[in-house]
């Protein structure tokens, strides 16, 4: 594996491109809107002003820096490396997301927009957005696949309790993606008054820009403090990878150290069953909202239908710097099924007492995996992207009808 | 301008002559079908017809050509499809120029060069993509001179300084989307419509189409005031919704493209 690499201080080039993906695939009616989001952005984070009000956010509001932490359980139980997990769960609103939120939603209101839309998968996007939305007095539509809705009935009542609208993709399959399409398509409409708050390292440039620059104190913080505890860098970063966000934001600052990067896909049923999301593993180069990147597709370009047992990893895209990573080499992506990562959630349930998003619960799988097979000098940092409170019925029911991995220890 | 010469130059010659631009979902409800019905169109007054080709994920597409789209993929219909349905039409003596309309994604898996290389062979004239703007069709048009296509800009109310370059580097004719939003019928036309079509008139040389949520004779007869192109899709798509029954029975299905094209001839009768 590659260590360093020294070419990625120039992604993305002024046209939004990662290598050859990335870019801006969208109907003309968006390019005047993205070009005033991109100069509208770059002026922000120039501003101290800006700058400040958004740390001011993060500390007093969020709760940041969230904790790094030494698992020391959970590495007994896996005898191997050391196991410390970056701990975004505690992240107000209980996942990395609103570290991205709250970015996008302070530049909507710089740009004097009044309304914010957002899309959402498992639901913790939009209980963000409309948690920002709240905060700074801002008017709020959440667009969640119908099928989402129903796995996530917690986070629809949290969003609905905010303050938000949500507004159920019927189209299509019902998930991310859909939700994605529909609310481009609101944003093509409502273009003047509308701030489109994209929740991952996905769509038109600039935001896998933006939205990296929004997540990367996930990694800064995560480098700060690793420091502190153990003097040295850790020898592997692991975070779940679905559009990618918390995966960009923690590997970012990692880019030119001598650190190990792997992402997490989600294998669902299995790599050989055609129902997984492991678009980085098994997709082929093709637009999705509004990028070149690697893709779920058929062999006329259909987009396919993705599938996984967490919500937030269920999307046939991702994002495109995560694309021209795997093709640089520099991060390696694996992937773990639904099994394993249900399996995985309830080790760190047992070992820790942390119940861990099912996002989450894929990275961990990975350690489950990879920690065994290191010495025990080596150190390993998990992205906890976020908490399982949300997941509880799925897990219920998955638990409960399988009996997966029992209940007793 | 492009150099490009064909039959959408021929089309729009005689400029003062005002031309009916229907788009067809390919495939919708069958291929067989659609065929019939494109038959139709060109009956019904069809000057130059947009083929669209189904897609998963139709971004700038209301719900009628969402749907579309979805029947026309259930039916298995594919770009390659497509294609073949224009050579047939070649095959079968139609002269109108024909233009295919489809998202990027497919272009891009087909491979954009061999697209343009088979959409030419097959008899097409141009090809939209909704989804490719300025700044990243370099590749499609250089395949598009290449093969004497047009690839056909779109511009929009927002494109403001974008205006210009965008005019400038039209070919065929430039597709004007009348309003903010996706495909599909609105209640009435925007009232900026005018200045934004005068504006665009002030930086191209090529004829303007316009299209988005154009349904009536009405809309017809007054977008063609300002415009030589107007361009009517989910009012179509959506009167082909409407006699899916009668459309996907043998015993009826001649009944229902005699419907289909009553309504077209309505709408295009109001620019003769």
């Amino acid at each position: 594996m590659t260590g360093r690499a020294g070419t990625e201080t120039s992604v993305p080039d002024s046209a939004g491109r990662y290598g050859r993906f990335g870019g801006k695939y969208v109907p003309e009616t968006l390019m005047s809107a993205l070009t005033e989001l991109e100069s509208a952005f770059a002026e922000a984070v120039s501003d101290p002003q800006f700058v400040s009000e958004l740390h001011h956010l993060l500390q007093r509001y969020a709760g940041r820096p969230t904790p790094l932490y030494h698992a020391r359980r959970l590495t007994e139980a896996l005898g191997g490396a050391q196991i410390y997990l970056k701990r975004e769960d505690l992240n107000h609103t209980g996942a990395h997301k609103l570290n991205n939120a709250l970015g996008q939603g302070l530049l909507a209101k710089r740009m004097g927009k009044k309304k914010v839309i957002a899309e959402t998968g498992a639901g913790q996007h939009g209980v963000a957005s409309a948690t920002v939305a709240a905060q700074l007095g801002l008017e709020c539509k959440v667009f969640m696949g119908e099928e989402d809705i129903k796995r996530q009935e917690l986070n629809v009542f949290r969003m609905r309790l905010l303050g938000a609208e949500v507004i159920p993709a019927t189209t299509g399959t019902r998930t991310l993606k859909d939700a994605t399409n529909e609310a481009i398509r609101y944003w093509v409409t409502n273009v003047d008054e509308t701030f489109y708050i994209i929740g991952s390292v996905v769509g038109p440039h600039p935001y896998p820009y933006m939205v990296r620059e929004f997540q990367k104190i996930i990694g800064e913080e995560t480098r700060e403090q690793i420091l502190e505890q153990i003097g040295r860098l850790p020898d592997e970063v692991v975070a779940c990878v679905g559009g990618g966000s918390n995966a960009m934001g923690m590997f970012y600052p990692f880019i030119h150290d001598d650190v190990r990067l792997r992402g997490v896909e989600a294998a669902g049923h299995g790599l050989s069953t055609d129902k997984h999301a492991a678009t980085l593993t098994l997709g082929r180069p093709g637009v999705i909202h509004g990028a070149l990147t690697y893709l779920l597709q058929d062999e006329y370009g259909q987009v396919q239908e993705a599938h996984s047992i967490s919500a937030g990893l269920d999307y046939p895209g991702v994002g495109p710097e995560h694309a021209y990573l795997k093709d640089t080499g520099r991060v390696h992506y694996a992937s773990v099924t639904d099994s394993e990562a249900l399996e995985a959630l309830q080790l760190l349930c047992r070992t820790e007492g942390i119940i861990p998003a099912l996002e989450s619960a894929h990275a961990v799988a990975e350690v489950v995996k990879l920690a065994p097979t290191l010495p025990k000098e080596q150190v390993i940092v998990i992205c906890l992207s976020g908490r399982g409170d949300k997941d509880v019925a799925t897990l219920q029911t998955r638990l409960d009808a399988g009996g997966q991995g029992g209940t007793g220890a | 301008m492009s150099g490009v010469k064909n039959r959408i130059d021929e089309l729009f010659a005689e400029r003062e002559k005002k031309r009916f631009i229907p788009f067809i979902t390919t495939g919708d409800p069958s291929l067989g079908t659609s065929v019939r019905l494109i038959h139709a169109l060109i009956e019904g007054g069809a000057d130059l017809i947009e083929l669209g080709v189904p897609y998963s994920d139709p971004l700038a597409d209301g719900p009628v050509i969402q749907r579309a789209s979805q029947r026309a993929l259930q039916a298995g219909t594919t770009i390659q499809h497509v294609l073949e349905v224009i050579k047939e039409l070649r095959d079968s003596g139609v002269t109108i120029p024909l233009v295919l309309f489809t998202y990027y994604n497919p272009v891009l898996q087909y491979g954009v060069g061999r697209l343009f290389e088979r959409l030419a062979e097959c008899g097409g004239d141009g090809i939209i993509i909704p989804d490719l703007p300025y700044e990243e069709n370099q590749e499609a048009l250089a395949a598009a001179n290449q093969n004497g296509l047009h690839l056909i800009s779109l511009v929009a109310p927002t494109s403001d300084q974008r205006i210009a370059m965008i005019g400038e580097q039209a070919s065929g004719f430039l597709y004007c989307v009348s309003s903010l939003g996706v495909t599909g019928t609105r209640s009435g036309l925007n009232s900026n419509l005018v200045p934004f079509l005068k504006r665009v008139r002030s930086c191209t040389s090529v004829p303007l189409g316009v299209g988005f949520g154009i349904s009536t004779p009405d809309q017809v007869r007054e977008v063609a005031r300002h415009a030589e192109g107007v361009i009517v899709g989910s009012a179509i798509v959506k009167e082909i919704e409407r006699n899916l029954p009668l459309l996907e029975k043998p015993e009826t299905v001649e009944e229902g493209i005699a419907k289909v094209k009553t309504f077209v001839q309505t709408l295009s009768s109001a620019l003769k």
